[in-house]
């Protein structure tokens, strides 16, 4: 009976280890923690300060443990990185900035009950925060229940505008719409589509499966694997067998690095087959290897390589406070963005109320790092230059194309007419 | 036809990898019985040591000799768990024998400060570990690639296979070990140390996980929460090929590895997934002893 007893016991454990790992690794999805080591990070020293006098409160919530952590971390370094230059040069309307770090944990409830402590309870002026689309969707009742304003830096699916939300990352017609144009155009007609298995990549493959339609492309597969999943043995006999001019990569998180170790040794080059990868910036190259991403394809809104003169500061400075080893990517100067935007408006309303706050922001333009951002003060997204870019053999993007200037954003893409019904289903 | 034989290349492939990260844990769970769930992170440790050992050739050997330092990070790697495991034996496991819910939830824990720990030392993100040169590329048979590194692991498994066996079953040692393991007082009475033996057969388990961890860096990622992505398949395989027995695990491995590489070749990799792990559950209510039913009067109690 001993026996029976003890195997029923692995069997739960297990069960519970496989609900686990199908929802913990990822970077866009629903992200239960894995790792519940209760490691709160405090990077404090900030929090008890009076929201009065000489001093304005921010909140900033990301994920400072847990899984999420790997690219969260960065995010928050480059926001409080904006705030300490923000102060050190005067801060906002002659007072100091006061930034109040909480942690996601990686757990999308607890985002939302951070959100909520961090406006009712500090009182702070906005947010900054969130990365995975569960973890805005948690948070986006608080902010409209209580009028808080959250600023999110992370390129997501679009189909949403939320009026107490700021999107400084890419929509998706500033990032894989004009991406599947290009391919169209430069690399062939036949698309194999790859993605994890969740509502990103089938979001933006719905997407791509539309415009493929209308442009004159050729859909020769489609495939999702499980999160955190590690062996494409198979799904690379299969794109092998489809023979597509195109692979579009919306593989999230770890999968990425055995997808592309494997198909190189598979003996596919990037002379062979081209790919494209939306979730993949220069801190993945970093743990994927330089050497096997040469070639490769990305499609972004900013690069560390990204000449203009605010780049060139920004990462000077990025790397002297954080160090040398350490690179910037899109999310992270969108992060770094958003502060200086929601100071810009401050100074321009004369008030960090909210609303006033957000009516200044309209049509607020700045010269960031990735070039000039509007924030459209339609749809409360930024309008940013899409850049297309190739990685070379130190981990560095050389960008082969961009929009020339800044894209209108158009989160539920109005503005195609191919994408009707895709607006209109939801 | 090429299809086929890639495919049937692709599933022994996968097996050879399952075997490699469950071996370790067929004598950790299968033989002691201890639920280890640090399992994974000790697999960690071993892919942490390939990247350190590669960092320290890179910086202070030749670059001729770059290539070799995998040839070492293997011994190494297996040295390091193998130590992590002599330490956690002793300092813990030693004290939680015959309680296995108690010894989950606590190995359980240690693999999170594992985790931890390599987030502290390594930092959160993963690290990329270069693959050396004479692993890279193929062979190429017709219109079919077969990868070196995938050849590679399946001939390190089946040298640690063939090491395993003839210490298990052919040597001294082995012999006490599996002395104690099917009857721990009278191996205790006829003057075996079975607390020895207790900690080195968990070393042996924890160093095959390292050399596991050190092959997986070079087809998967290497960041500190890997262990997680493996440990569930190496308890899948363990299980169902019939916990105690060595033969057990390898067809365990090559029926999961071959069912998942055909599964997923009709279908997608996620119901690929669902449909082996329905074949499973259906199997063990058929056997649930697994392949392999080790006859034994320890298991009767």
């Amino acid at each position: 009976m001993k026996g029976a007893f003890w195997k029923s016991g692995v069997f739960v454990i297990l069960a519970l280890l496989l609900v686990l790992a199908g929802c913990g690794k990822n970077d866009n999805a629903a992200s239960t923690t894995t790792n519940a080591d209760g490691t709160k990070t405090d990077n404090g020293g900030s929090t008890g300060s009076e929201n009065s006098g000489g001093e304005i409160k921010v909140g900033i919530l990301h994920s400072l443990s847990g899984t999420m952590a790997i690219s969260e971390v960065s995010v928050k370094d480059s926001e409080m990185m904006a705030i300490d230059e923000i102060n050190a040069k005067g801060g906002v309307m002659g007072k100091k900035i006061v930034p109040v770090v909480e942690d996601g944990a990686s757990d999308w409830p607890t985002f939302a009950e951070k959100a909520r402590k961090l406006i009712s309870e500090d009182k702070v002026a906005t947010v900054f925060g969130g990365w995975t689309s569960s973890s805005r969707k948690a948070m986006l009742p608080v902010f409209e229940e209580l009028n808080g304003l959250l600023w999110y830096p992370v390129q997501y699916e679009g189909l949403e505008q939320s009026p107490n939300i700021m999107y400084t990352g890419a929509t998706t017609n500033q990032q894989i719409v004009p991406a599947v144009s290009w391919l169209l155009e430069n690399k062939g007609k036949k698309f194999f589509l790859l993605g994890s298995d969740y509502v990103f990549p089938r979001t933006a493959n719905k997407i791509i499966k539309e415009q493929l339609k209308v442009e004159g492309g050729e859909l020769a597969g489609e495939e999702y694997t499980p999160l955190g999943h590690t062996d494409y043995a198979t799904i690379i006999s299969k794109i092998k067998a489809a023979k597509p001019d195109v692979v579009f990569n919306t593989l999230n998180g770890d999968s990425n690095v055995a997808f592309f170790k494997q198909l190189k040794d598979a003996g596919i080059s990037s002379g062979d087959l081209t790919t494209l990868s939306v979730s993949v910036a220069e801190e993945e190259i970093r743990g994927i290897g330089a050497d096997v991403l040469a070639g490769t394809f990305a499609a972004w809104n900013y690069y560390e390589t990204t000449d203009t003169p605010a780049n060139k500061t920004f990462v000077e400075n990025y790397k002297k406070k954080y160090g040398d080893d350490r690179v910037t990517a899109d999310p992270i100067e969108a992060g770094y963005d958003a502060v200086y935007l929601w100071a810009a408006a401050v100074e321009k309303a004369g008030s960090t109320e909210v609303d006033k706050v957000k009516d200044a922001a309209k049509e607020l333009e700045w010269d960031a790092p990735e070039g000039k951002v509007k924030i459209d003060g339609e749809t409360q997204h930024l309008y940013k230059t899409v850049r297309i870019g190739e990685v070379q053999t130190d981990g560095q993007f050389k960008e082969v194309w961009n929009s020339g200037s800044p894209v209108k954003p158009d989160p539920f893409l109005k503005g195609y007419d191919w994408a009707k019904s895709l607006s209109e289903g939801k | 036809m090429d299809v086929i034989i890639l495919q049937l290349f692709n599933g022994f492939s996968i097996s050879s990898i399952l075997l490699l990260i469950a071996l370790g844990l067929s004598i950790t769970f299968g033989l002691m019985k201890v639920i280890n769930m640090a399992h994974g992170e000790l697999i960690m440790i071993g892919a942490y040591t390939a990247y350190v050992v590669q960092n320290l050739f890179a910086d202070y050997m030749p670059a001729s000799m770059f290539g070799w330092y995998f040839a070492l990070a293997i011994p190494v790697s297996f040295a390091v768990a193998f130590v992590f495991g002599l330490v956690l034996e002793m300092g813990l496991i030693r004290f939680l024998y015959g309680r296995p819910l108690d010894s989950l939830l606590a190995t359980w824990g240690v693999g999170l400060m594992l985790q931890q720990l390599a987030r502290s030392i390594f930092g959160a993100p993963n690290v990329g570990v270069k693959s050396p040169a004479w692993l890279d590329g193929g062979m190429t048979v017709g219109d079919n690639v077969f990868p070196y590194k995938r050849l590679f692991i399946i001939g390190l498994v089946l040298v640690c296979l063939l090491v395993m066996y003839l210490y298990i079953y052919r040597s001294h040692p082995g012999r006490r070990m599996r002395a104690v393991m099917q009857n721990r007082e009278m191996a205790a009475c006829l003057g075996i140390s079975t607390r020895r033996v207790d900690a080195t057969t968990f070393a042996i388990g924890s160093g095959i996980a390292g050399i596991a961890g050190c092959a997986l860096t070079l087809i998967g990622p290497i960041g500190p929460t890997i262990g997680t992505y493996y440990i569930v398949d190496a308890f899948m395989v363990v299980v169902l090929g019939g916990v105690g027995k060595l033969v057990g695990t390898v067809f365990g491995a090559l029926g999961i590895g071959l069912s998942n590489t055909l599964f997923e070749y009709w279908t997608t990799a996620s119901l690929g997934k669902v449909l082996v792990f329905l074949c499973i559950v259906a199997f063990l209510q058929w056997k649930p002893s697994g392949f392999v039913a080790m006859r034994s009067r320890s298991l009767d109690n």
